[in-house]
């Protein structure tokens, strides 16, 4: 899984592409509480470029966001490809992640 | 009476035989040109070695007097296993097959799958068979497969098998069939002999002493072996050998995929992301099923319950590392919820559902997935044997020559054999040297094939007379290598004046002459008159051919490199005589000419001495004549009746020699 991140004025963009699996999701929650731990608490993670997540996949997702909110901000997801769209309505976790379409729709209410 | 002087001189011989190499070794080895002393005694004890096995052969040399009346109840299905030959040589021996006495089912195993055949076969009434579509992409085992095939789509209880070309004869199984009224006989093999073939035989086709005393020798151990045509086999032996090679492959491959899921588990779990605890306790729980597996293979356990058993193991270590990773993921919303209720939402923490839990633990989303290797050597962890057309495979599929691999693991369960040495079928042999020797060098491959995979002198179930007899066999197709020393040793002498004897004393002849004349002497009475000299002498000019068979054979067994067939171009009349074919042959004889010149030239000049000249140049003048014979088989125009114009043996041959390759 390939992690990369960009500042946009109200929020960072946080891309990740690849597959969000076990081997992959520690990554990610180190790469996203980095990101917080620099001072931004406002976070979209890109799912556009993720074609499949696992449980341990989808527990990253959640302790980013507990991580996120920890830090007084919030964390949203964006452009979800059908397999992570599946997990996330099975688990029940779209009414707890809400899906935006983009990155710049992910905070564009506040 | 025969037997008495045959034991007797096989007595003499290996007497006189250890008395001659043991003071080679001892006493005469020329140290000072140890690099041709010592080949040329390795060269010799190997002859020897050859001639031990062979005296042993004919030690128990079994005359048979003819098999009790047939069963009439035995039920039998002819094979007719063709590939490429014509249409109107299959047709002969199949209508031949169809009139044979005793009742039967006729069929044509076309491996060819050429429509013309099957209409042809139903307008005769003979049963057809081509491979089914379980066949596409799998290995195909050439002709092994083919006859895989048909066992499967055919139940009677005993085969005739027979190559395209041998025409049998309407008494055939009346003649066979009383064997197997013994009911641990599994194989009943009849010679093969060639109708094609004129009195001198120039490319040495009929094989007199196999089809004879080395068969009937081989028959005394209850080692004759099958040959791959001419031959009757007993389907529930076959199916027997089928189902334990069966099961002896799926628990080589359970024992592969255990071994390397082991070795894929301890690699991810060294891995840096393997450090979250739940996977780490995931993969203990696989390595601590996969290594339970294993001595339960090793204790003998049911191998379809251990590999249920290992899936069970591993689903459920998948299935608590789903559960762990939800209820950390439900740990994290109960806090999230409780620093900022309203976001999470009214209907409080959201709560996932077992279903969930089983979805996300099934082999599509598995988190087990991550960890290709560890997933991919679990998912090998079958019974199934994937990888192959059909499961069971009676015909033994490790080599080319797939007849004696099959009986040897036939022997080796227990099974018995018999050589019946009569005539019963009529074939056609290659009629050009190219067909010949590609023919050959099949042969030769697979019997290497064979040894290298499944060497006799330790086949478990075998008794030793029948490890040793399965041996011989092989032994003497590594006589390419004692050939070249063979060659080289008097070259060496006459040109360089190097002996590889300490001296040509009176030591070396009251030693070397009798086990000489013993050896001579042993071929003569235990082949009562059998023309053997054809047999020696392409036993030597083709070393060439076997030291190919040789190395070919060691790579594609070793390495997995295939075993590349000369193809031999099928336009052999055209074009006039093909020397290249025998390259190797005409440089050596070159050389050995030549030496014998420079030879006889330092013997004037006084620099070599006259007794050594005199038994090299002899040695020479023999390996000469025994290769002269290649100058007859390149010139050979293939045969033209005169004592049988019937003219069914004016059917070239040349379309003879399966071309098959190897998968």
């Amino acid at each position: 899984m390939d992690l990369t991140y960009k500042a946009n004025g109200t929020y960072t963009e946080v891309l990740a592409a690849g597959r969000l699996n076990m081997v992959s999701a520690p990554k990610l929650r180190t790469f996203v509480a980095d990101v917080v731990a620099s001072g931004s608490n406002r976070i979209v993670v890109n799912l556009g470029e993720t074609t499949f997540m696992d449980s341990s996949g989808l527990g990253a997702l959640i302790g980013c966001l507990k991580a996120a909110r920890q830090a007084g901000g919030d964390l949203r997801i964006a452009a979800v490809q059908p397999q992570v769209k599946m997990v996330l309505e099975l688990t029940s976790m779209d009414r707890v992640l809400t899906s935006y379409a983009s990155a710049e729709e992910a905070f564009g209410d506040d | 009476m025969t037997r008495f002087w045959t034991r007797l001189i096989v007595v003499l011989t290996v007497v006189f035989g250890l008395n001659y190499v043991i003071w080679r070794w001892a006493a005469s080895l020329n140290w000072d040109a140890w690099w041709i002393a010592v080949p040329l005694v390795a060269a010799e004890t190997y002859s020897l070695i050859d001639v031990f096995l062979f005296g042993m052969t004919v030690w128990r040399l079994k005359i048979r007097t003819g098999a009790p009346p047939a069963p009439s109840g035995a039920t039998v299905d002819v094979f007719i296993t063709t590939y490429n030959e014509p249409l109107d040589l299959v047709l002969t021996t199949a209508l031949a097959a169809q009139r044979i006495r005793h009742p039967h089912s006729t069929w044509i195993l076309d491996d060819g799958a050429r429509p013309e055949f099957r209409d042809l076969a139903a307008e005769h009434g003979l049963g057809y068979v081509t491979r089914g579509a379980d066949w596409q992409d799998m290995p195909r085992h050439a002709k092994a497969g083919n006859l895989n095939n048909a066992l499967m789509v055919t139940d009677g209880e005993f085969l005739l098998i027979l190559d395209a070309d041998q025409v049998p004869e309407p008494e055939i199984l009346d003649r066979t069939l009383g064997y197997f009224n013994n009911p641990r006989v599994a194989l009943v093999q009849t010679p093969q002999y060639f109708n094609n073939v004129p009195v001198d035989d120039p490319l040495g086709s009929q094989a007199p002493l196999f089809y004879g005393p080395i068969q009937q020798g081989k028959d005394g151990w209850n080692a004759a072996f099958f040959c791959g045509s001419n031959a009757i086999l007993r389907r529930e032996a076959l199916m027997q050998l089928g189902l334990v090679g069966y099961v002896q492959e799926t628990e080589k491959s359970i024992r592969r995929a255990l071994a390397a899921s082991r070795k894929a588990i301890r690699t991810a779990r060294k891995s840096a992301d393997a450090t979250s605890p739940f996977v780490d306790q995931m993969l203990r729980d696989v390595e601590t099923a996969t290594e339970h597996a294993s001595a339960q293979l090793d204790a003998g356990h049911s191998l379809s319950e251990i590999t249920y058993e290992v899936r069970q193991k591993v689903d459920r270590a998948v299935h608590a590392l789903v559960q762990a990773d939800v209820h950390a993921l439900q740990a994290d919303l109960e806090e999230i919820s409780a620093m900022d209720l309203a976001i999470v939402g009214d209907a409080g923490v959201k709560v996932v559902a077992d279903d969930a839990v089983q979805r996300l633990s099934a082999r599509e989303w598995s988190p087990l997935g991550a960890m290709e290797s560890v997933q991919a050597v679990l998912d090998a962890l079958s019974v199934e044997r994937t990888g192959e057309a059909q499961p069971v495979m009676p015909l033994a599929t490790i080599s080319v020559t797939e007849d004696m691999a099959t009986a040897m693991r036939m022997h080796s369960l227990g099974w018995q054999s018999v050589y019946h040495h009569e005539v019963l079928a009529y074939g056609l042999a290659p009629e050009d040297i190219g067909t010949m020797l590609t023919q050959r060098l099949r042969w030769a491959q697979g019997t290497i094939q064979v040894l290298l995979r499944e060497n006799p002198l330790v086949q478990r179930g075998l008794k030793w007379g029948q490890r040793l007899m399965y041996f011989a066999t092989m032994w003497s197709y590594l006589s390419g290598f004692a050939a070249v020393i063979y060659f080289a040793a008097p070259i060496v002498y006459l040109v360089l004046g190097i002996l590889p004897v300490s001296s040509l004393s009176f030591d070396f002849f009251i030693r070397f002459i009798p086990f000489m004349i013993a050896n001579q002497l042993l071929f003569a009475v235990a082949g009562r008159g059998i023309p053997t000299w054809r047999g020696q002498q392409y036993s030597l000019a083709l070393f060439p051919t076997w030291i190919k068979a040789c190395t070919t054979a060691a790579r594609n067994v070793w390495f997995g490199r295939p075993l590349g067939f000369a193809v031999t171009p099928k336009d052999r009349q055209e074009g006039g005589p093909r020397w290249s074919l025998i390259r190797p042959q005409i440089v050596v004889s070159i050389l050995l000419v030549i030496a014998a010149v420079v030879g006889i030239a330092r013997l004037t000049t006084g620099l070599s001495e006259p007794i050594g000249t005199l038994v090299n140049v002899v040695w020479v003048v023999y390996d000469l004549v025994v290769m002269s014979i290649l100058v007859r088989a390149v010139l050979y125009r293939g045969y033209a009746p005169v004592e049988h114009p019937s003219g069914a043996e004016t059917t070239s041959a040349a379309n003879m020699v399966d071309r098959r390759k190897e998968p």
